[in-house]
């Protein structure tokens, strides 16, 4: 069925959802150009230089820490490094790697390389990636051994885990979207991974199938409802201002903080605006689980929340909660602090946080850590103050949930 | 043994204001720039975040962000019949230590000098007539004229978002602004602040006895504002830790909230901090600077090898290593040979405290360039005739703060401490505003910047000394100035008012400003100053002195506006001349 | 002569493929910094607090010296009808602090010889730390005490006896062994006066006591709703840098 609607599309909006250039296939010279460049643009879209960068002098080379809860994992040297990196490989293994999750040498990799949403990329994509690849500077790298605990460092588990949660499977264009929808959901279910933090996991690490983008917490990090949910998600956003917030990591409602950041700086705003512009249609159209949102907590006897709040929050954010746009964010009507998980809320608070820095964007403005000067139950007040002033609307915070976040940042400090 | 390393196009000496300005014009330019900060890494929410700045006892008591005489001193006399002393304890000025420098604890007062102060010998001279000022008086003409800084005054403006309202513009007087300022082409890029009491009542008596008040114009941000770089500043929020603390909430215009964002990304620019510059080093028969020798926090020294060597450590510094590098000659009072600590010059100030009763002045909402102004009496603004000085300053009531350890006032004759003086302190504190003059101090022959003979720093080199001490010429000026600041006074029609006047002989133990000038001073002739107009070197063409050390004397305007000009007037000179065709910019 | 190479590639080419901040170096200082603002979560150079409610052991004065700077402090800012005084606020125990840590050490102070007297316009230029300074004083002082004022302290006197002590030491009128009694009664009131009126996390100021005696609404940072506010009594109830507002 997918196969018969490939083919009956032509090539020019095949090329228009998968990304590409003019219609008529170049000739080979202009074509490994145009494949490499095409490669390039998908490995910025996947952000394959995060995890797969420890030392910044040693782009790709692998050894990068990747924390899970299920122990630490070192990503591996993507170079064309012969003896360390995957110089060896041939377009087949690097394709199946991609697709189904499978080395070369038949071993099961781990879900926190993505291939469950790479698997959707097309195979001329994930050869165009191959490409690019091959022109990086081959850097001799060996990783350190993986750290996982008991029995997920055997990678024969993952076998179990990939027939309970995982089926490979190339994108299937929806024909009843526009072709920019449908290069939005490519990109957003393939390359992009999204869903690798902003969908709830299972305990054993899976996406929960009925969920899809409607936040995920990973790392002490809560990433949020992408969805079109206008309470908790991207609903009142305009599809310009979404594109924006990924080219430049800020617009009026909010400003890409701590992981996000990173990707932003590392991986969305090196897209093209057309392809931003894809994504951000895209998620318009995500229905999350529909959830009325819940009622606003009365704040009018939370005296310590709102006065912390005037006397060390409203320099920047205003006494009415309306911020700075493109600098400080506003606090109402932000979907990021009505999260029904508070966990990112109260982590700023606790540590700070900075905005993603572009060089369109370039002020380098910082929210400052609050963990000397607040106690465990004023952290509680001040965020369950502006969870619910201003006609926002979130669950209470607790002393406990504070208490119990600080620990677990102390433990994962170094 | 200093270790030496690969050569850099650019080194900046000392990383504040003017080489945050350089570097960002001449990493522009291509150059592959490298900044040497004595100081540590400094920026708004590690070091004065709005968590924990608002502190008086830790920022000014303790001097958090200012240099630690321990670490850089000088030595202090008034005139040559005494002994210099260590300066033990900072007072008089606050000199910071540290990126960003001053630029992170200062008002934010925004000042033009008048055309007149750039050529105040010959104005003077003219007007008043050959004995206009006694012979000891050393004042010279700049050698650069408010004409030719004015782009470049307003290029200033706009990078830090100066919020106020012209006097004129193009000819054209504009009401609500400074009608005695030079001629500008635009308008400022913000509006002015928005008032509080205490100036607001000021203007009000200011305007009754015949005078034009104006809003002071402010580097704190009287909305949110976009420089031409990019870079975004908020709304000032009137903390009133402003002056001497770091703004928390990125609203007043420093190098961290201006500059140091789009700067820091380059990747021709390195910043290297806690590397202090020692020497700058020089191949006297080709008359180049080679480069500058620096000493790390942890005792490594360093040959740094440079195309072109650019001073940015402040006055005081700037002088310093210059004596102690054998640049230049040294200046000699006796004679008046030399020009390297030549024209050292400050600034004097008197203030009149104004008590109500039935005015509540609020004074901790305040900003560190919040006030209203009136300029009657600065510069060549009025007929000194008879007079017996000449200069001026200009008269303000400033709402910076009512930070209590430093803002207590209680009225003439109250004593110091004990039971009435606590009880004064606490019915006039909300009621009492404080009216200020900042007078001009002009350049004398005695007055200036050479090496100790005694006392040595942490790296063996003599510390510099100053001689200096008003003239009656500064006396006069300033008493006038006071007797005029307490006309408004009056005017006022308070409970009482208190004018404290300047007296005796200058000290450096009560703070009064930071505006330390000279040294290095500006001219068109080798011989009677250290620089061109370019602000290049007379005596090494690829060195460049920025700062206030240029200032010839003192204007009675706050400093930083014209420093700011005349960076990127020196800036684009690098740029448009030196680097096309290196060498001597000015044909002696 | 110099040749330039103005290199407009350099410019272009961004070096590494991330675009993070290289900072190299030694942890505080001595750092090289490339490629953007640095910044890490967490790192708030907060101000040291110290224990104020907690019966402080005294770090530096003996039993004698915190008689003497109890009564003195009464006498430099008293308790009366409009509230606590200096003793009140804590003053000892912050100057118990102070001059046990960098301030009382001069650590940032330029402590070099020779030592001269000077003139008043060159400032301080004793060789005495301000630890050394209070030690040599109050000792001084008590002395001068016993021997005028039949055998009794400071802490002894009766408070107008105490009262014309004091004003003798602001002019100079005694002399002080190994102190110049003018330069310490000057540093001695700022010191009480730095006490009463700073944050309470450095001890002093308890219960806000200073600034709710003058209406100073502490470490607040954000009145632009009271700008335009003029001549309004705003009564704004004091905050400080680790103490919740109460309205």
């Amino acid at each position: 069925m997918r196969i018969a609607l490939l083919s009956s599309m032509t090539l020019v909006v095949q090329m228009a959802i998968f990304g590409g250039l003019a219609a008529a296939p170049a000739a080979a010279g202009e074509q490994s150009f145009e494949q490499v460049e095409r490669g390039k643009a998908l490995v910025d879209a996947g952000d394959c230089v995060a995890c797969h960068t420890q030392d910044q002098n040693k782009p790709f080379a692998g050894g990068r820490p990747i924390k899970t809860p299920f122990g630490t994992l070192y990503s591996p040297n993507i170079t064309p490094d012969r003896e360390t990196g995957i110089g060896a490989w041939s377009d087949d293994d690097f394709y199946r790697a991609m697709h189904e999750g499978v080395a070369p040498d038949g071993a099961r990799l781990y879900p926190a390389f993505p291939y469950p949403y790479f698997t959707k990329m097309r195979h001329d994509d994930v050869l165009a990636i191959r490409a690019y690849l091959n022109t990086l500077q081959p850097i001799s790298n060996s990783r350190p051994k993986n750290e996982l605990q008991w029995p997920l460092n055997h990678r024969v588990f993952m076998r179990g885990w990939d027939l309970l949660f995982f089926t490979p499977g190339t994108f299937a264009p929806n024909p009843n979207k526009s072709d920019e929808w449908n290069r939005g959901a490519y990109l957003v279910e393939g390359p992009g991974h999204c869903g690798g933090c902003h969908t709830p996991k299972n305990f054993l690490g899976a996406e929960k199938a009925a969920e899809t983008l409607d936040g995920g917490n990973l790392q002490n990090w809560f990433a949020p409802n992408i969805t079109n949910n206008q309470h908790l998600g991207v609903g009142s956003w305009t599809p310009d201002e979404i594109a924006e917030y990924l080219k430049t990591g800020r617009n009026v409602h909010s400003g890409a903080a701590a992981l996000m950041s990173e990707v932003v700086r590392d991986s969305t705003s090196k897209m093209s605006d057309a392809d931003l512009h894809a994504i951000a249609v895209y998620l318009k159209d995500v229905n999350g689980k529909s959830k009325s949102p819940p009622s606003s907590v009365d704040q009018s006897s939370n005296d310590t929340g709102r006065l912390i709040y005037a006397d060390s929050c409203s320099a920047c954010h205003r006494s009415n909660g309306t911020g700075l746009p493109h600098m400080f964010p506003p606090l109402a009507k932000n979907a990021n602090v009505q999260s029904s998980d508070p966990t990112t809320v109260i982590r700023v608070i606790l540590q700070g946080t900075r905005t993603a820095v572009t060089d369109s964007r370039p002020t380098a403005s910082s929210m400052p850590s609050y963990d000397w000067k607040l106690s465990d139950k004023e952290v509680a007040a001040v965020a369950t103050y502006v969870r619910n002033a201003w006609n926002n609307a979130a669950p209470t915070v607790t002393a406990d949930e504070v208490k119990s976040l600080r620990k677990q940042l102390e433990a994962a400090t170094p | 043994m200093a270790r030496k390393l690969p050569s850099v196009d650019v080194v900046l000496v000392g990383f504040g204001w003017t080489a945050a300005m350089l570097g960002q014009e001449l990493t522009d330019a291509g150059l592959k720039v490298l900044a040497l900060e004595r100081g540590t890494w400094r920026d708004t929410s590690t070091d004065f975040a709005v968590t924990f700045a608002q502190d008086e006892l830790r920022y000014y008591y303790r001097r958090a962000l200012f240099q630690e005489p321990a670490q850089e001193t000088l030595t202090f006399r008034n005139s040559a019949n005494e002994t210099a002393l260590p300066m033990r304890e900072l007072g008089s000025f606050l000199p910071a230590s540290g990126v960003g420098g001053a630029g992170i604890h200062w008002n934010g007062q925004y000042w033009r000098f008048l055309p007149s102060d750039f050529v105040a010998r010959t104005h003077n001279i003219e007007r008043y007539g050959a004995g206009a000022f006694p012979d000891t008086m050393s004042i010279q003409d700049w050698g650069v004229t408010y004409d030719d800084l004015e782009p470049y005054y307003d290029k200033f403006e706009r990078l830090c978002g100066i919020s106020g309202k012209a006097g004129n513009i193009k000819g054209a007087i504009q009401t609500g602004g400074n009608p005695f300022e030079g001629a500008r082409s635009r308008d400022y890029p913000n509006p002015p602040m928005e008032m509080t009491y205490g100036p607001t009542l000021f203007a009000e008596a200011a305007r009754q006895i015949g005078y034009k008040p104006f809003a002071c114009a402010s580097a704190n941000m009287s909305r949110a504002y976009t420089n031409p770089l990019g870079v975004t500043l908020g709304q000032c929020s009137y903390c009133g830790f402003c002056e001497k603390y770091g703004c928390g909430n990125y609203s007043k215009a420093s190098p961290q909230t201006t500059i140091l964002p789009v700067l820091m990304r380059k990747p021709n620019f390195e910043l290297r901090t806690g590397s202090e510059v020692i020497r700058i080093n020089q191949d006297k028969n080709n008359k180049r600077a080679t480069g500058v020798t620096y000493v790390t926090e942890q005792g490594e020294e360093f040959e740094q090898p440079a195309e072109i060597v650019i001073m940015c450590a402040f006055i005081l510094h700037n002088a310093h290593l210059l004596l102690t590098s054998g640049i230049g000659t040294p200046y000699d009072p006796q004679t008046g040979q030399g020009a390297i600590g030549k024209n050292y010059a400050y600034q004097i100030v008197s203030s009149v405290d104004v008590f109500f009763d039935d005015k509540i002045i609020n004074p901790f909402v305040g900003a560190g360039a919040l006030g209203m102004a009136i300029d009657e009496f600065n510069g060549d603004n009025f007929d000194h005739t008879g007079l017996g000085f000449i200069g001026g300053g200009y008269i303000a009531l400033w709402n910076t703060n009512g930070r209590p350890i430093e803002t207590h006032p209680v009225p003439k004759g109250t004593p110091k401490w004990g039971g009435k003086f606590k009880k004064a302190v606490a019915e006039n504190y909300l009621k009492t505003a404080t009216i200020a003059t900042h007078g001009s101090v002009m350049s004398h022959r005695a007055n200036h910047l050479d090496l100790d003979p005694t006392y040595r720093d942490i790296h063996g080199r003599p510390l510099m000394r100053m001689t200096f001490d008003y003239t009656d010429n500064e006396h006069k000026m300033s008493d006038y100035l006071t007797d005029r600041a307490t006309d408004v006074a009056k005017a006022m029609k308070a409970r009482e008012f208190h004018a404290k006047k300047r007296e005796g002989h200058y000290s450096i133990v009560p703070y009064q400003t930071t505006h330390n000038t000279g040294g290095a001073i500006m001219g068109s002739d080798p011989k009677s100053s250290a620089l061109n107009r370019y602000l290049q070197s007379w005596d090494l063409h690829n060195l460049f002195v920025m700062g206030a050390s240029a200032f010839p004397q003192n204007p009675g305007y706050n400093p930083t506006g014209t420093i700011g000009a005349l960076t990127y007037w020196a800036a684009d000179a690098i740029r448009n001349q030196y680097l096309k065709s290196p060498g001597p910019l000015v044909q002696a | 002569m110099a040749h330039f190479d103005v290199n407009r590639r350099r410019l272009l080419s961004a070096g590494v493929a991330i675009g993070t901040v290289a900072v190299s170096g030694q942890p505080i200082n001595a750092r090289s910094i490339t490629g953007g603002i640095p910044w890490e979560p967490d790192q708030a150079a907060a101000p040291p607090v110290a224990l104020p409610h907690a019966p402080p052991p005294a770090l530096f004065f003996t039993d004698q010296e915190r008689a003497f700077i109890d009564a003195a402090v009464s006498r430099l800012i008293p308790q009366d009808d409009l509230g606590g005084g200096a003793k009140e606020a804590g003053v000892t125990f912050f100057l118990d602090r102070q001059l046990a840590g960098s301030y009382g050490k001069a650590r940032t102070w330029y402590m070099q010889g020779p030592w001269s007297e000077g003139t008043p316009s060159q400032g301080n230029q004793s060789r005495l730390t301000p630890a050394q300074t209070y030690r040599a004083a109050i000792k001084a002082i008590d002395s001068y005490c016993q021997k005028t004022f039949s055998n009794k302290t400071f802490a002894q006197l009766a408070e107008k006896q105490q009262d014309d002590v004091l004003t003798d030491l602001e002019n100079g009128k005694i002399e002080l062994e190994g102190v110049k009694s003018k330069s310490f009664f000057k540093a001695f009131l700022q010191n009480t006066l730095e006490g009463f009126f700073s944050d309470p996390i450095y001890g002093g100021n308890r219960d806000m006591v200073g600034w709710k005696l003058i209406g100073f609404p502490g470490a607040r940072y954000d009145y632009r709703d009271y700008v335009s506010k003029h001549g309004a009594k705003l009564a704004l109830s004091p905050v400080g840098l680790k103490i919740i507002p109460q309205d």
